[in-house]
């Protein structure tokens, strides 16, 4: 077995911390912990969509947006929009999407803004984790909580939640996001490649590692509201 | 026959939360065919899933979840108390915290106004908090009116806001918590469906703070209790 650098098993996520409601005045928001990377989401809404072109006529627009603070990385990191957060918003706002009931408030919008205050790898499925309890935190009418977890491999063996520098070492790295109650598939994105035999694996073990972030989502908003 | 499809009904069906139990959206409620869905629930199958986060709430054999958290969903007939966003020729609009604003028309005042000879904003300008009733919720538009006897525009005191789906607590049983701090505190209070509230009078402070305990404690037991020994030891000190 190969050893990790921060001595977890293959299976072992690092410890993680969810906390919902963190920001008054959103309408809903969550704090979420991996390890070292830290994600901060806030949800308003539904309210009034502006511009008015860009409203639809049956239903409801969620518009995500994913950002690094420029303090998130030891090198400073440029603030504003870049060709990869453009891209992490996209697959966040389509691995929510599906969980979320669109249809009964048309006209209207969900803004969803995710900021990355530490990053040390996962940064998109830490953001999901949040995405996803601030929109329920916010009251809005859901099929099911999005969990997200990252799993790769390194070397022969297939592991979760790839941190540091291990996922610069993976010859894989697959991002999942995952609605545990129906077992369907939200997100899937993969770099590097990897035999589909293997693939299976990796996506089993994503998988179970997401509905033990989906306990603890759980929990952290019943702490919220149920004191 | 009736009690006998019951009872074979009865030995399938599998309740996994309890009434006023706390669910997140996608919680699994009841597992029968014997229950229906009510508000913020939805059929899976076999299954009944929480929409929203809220408490169970079970009324017979309909299950609905009464929610915790989200924005003021308008109904018509609700009285709300609304800021004015813009004056426009024909009317005003108001912002209520909805998902839409409202619109207020010049034939829902109940003054006759010759707009050659007066402007609207004289009538209410921009800032003006009004106590209105929704009179028109359709699709997007939302349309309220002054014509009821209740509705008036606030020319003192405060407004303090609160989440919507905590009104009803703040209202209690037929009033019974907003009369007692009503009584405590001398002050005249309005409350709007939608969350935002108007107080007037000497201790204006204690019944915000009254209210606001009420919105951070609304699930807790005996709140009159603890929202009258609020107000009666504040009460005591002056």
């Amino acid at each position: 077995m190969v050893k990790r650098e921060d001595g977890r098993k293959p299976d072992e996520m690092r410890p993680i911390e969810i906390k919902a409601g963190v920001i008054k005045n959103a309408d809903g928001s969550a704090m979420v912990k991996f390890g070292k990377t830290i994600a901060i989401a806030a949800v308003y809404g539904p309210r009034a969509m502006h511009p008015r072109r860009m409203q639809e006529p049956d239903r409801t627009v969620l518009r995500c947006r994913y950002s690094m603070v420029p303090f998130s990385t030891t090198d400073r990191c440029r603030p504003g929009p870049s060709r990869r957060s453009t891209e992490i918003s996209k697959v966040t706002r389509e691995a929510l999407e599906p969980a979320l009931f669109l249809d009964e408030i048309p006209k209207t919008v969900i803004d969803v803004f995710i900021d990355v205050i530490a990053a040390d790898a996962g940064t998109r499925t830490t953001g999901i984790n949040a995405a996803s309890v601030a929109l329920a935190d916010a009251g809005i009418p859901m099929r099911d909580l999005v969990a997200s977890v990252a799993a790769g491999k390194i070397g022969k063996e297939v592991m979760v939640d790839l941190a540091g520098k291990e996922e610069e070492e993976t010859s894989c790295d697959v991002p999942i996001a995952y609605m545990p109650r129906s077992k369907q598939v939200t997100l899937l994105q993969m770099d590097g490649d990897i035999p589909v035999k293997d693939f299976n694996d990796v996506l089993k073990m994503a998988t179970k590692s997401c509905e033990q972030i989906y306990k603890k989502q759980k929990e952290a908003l019943g702490e919220r509201w149920i004191k | 026959m009736t009690e006998n499809v019951l009872k074979t009904d009865n030995s399938q069906t599998k309740m996994l939360k309890n009434d006023k139990d706390f669910v997140v959206p996608g919680d699994e409620i009841v597992k029968s065919m014997e229950y229906l869905p009510g508000r913020n629930c939805f059929r899976e199958g076999d299954s009944l899933i929480s929409k929203r986060l809220g408490l169970v709430n079970i009324n017979n054999r309909v299950i609905s979840v009464i929610p915790l958290s989200g924005v003021y969903l308008p109904k018509v007939g609700d009285m709300v108390i609304g800021e004015v966003k813009d004056v426009q020729s024909n009317g005003w609009i108001i912002n209520m915290h909805a998902p839409y604003m409202a619109f207020l028309p010049l034939s829902g005042i109940k003054e006759f106004v010759d707009t050659s000879k007066t402007s609207l904003s004289k009538i209410f300008g921009v800032g003006d908090f009004l106590y209105a009733k929704i009179s028109g919720a359709s699709g997007d538009s939302l349309q309220v009116s002054m014509q009821d006897n209740m509705c008036r525009k606030f020319r003192s005191g405060q407004i303090v806001k609160i989440i919507s789906v905590k009104v009803p607590r703040v209202i209690g049983k037929q009033g019974s918590m907003i009369n007692l701090i009503k009584d405590k505190t001398g002050c005249r209070i309005n409350v709007g469906q939608n969350g935002f509230i108007w107080i007037e009078g000497e201790k204006e402070e204690l019944a915000k703070n009254a209210i606001k305990l009420v919105e951070q404690e609304s699930h807790t037991d005996g709140l009159t209790d603890k929202i009258s020994a609020l107000l009666e030891n504040k009460g005591g000190k002056k």
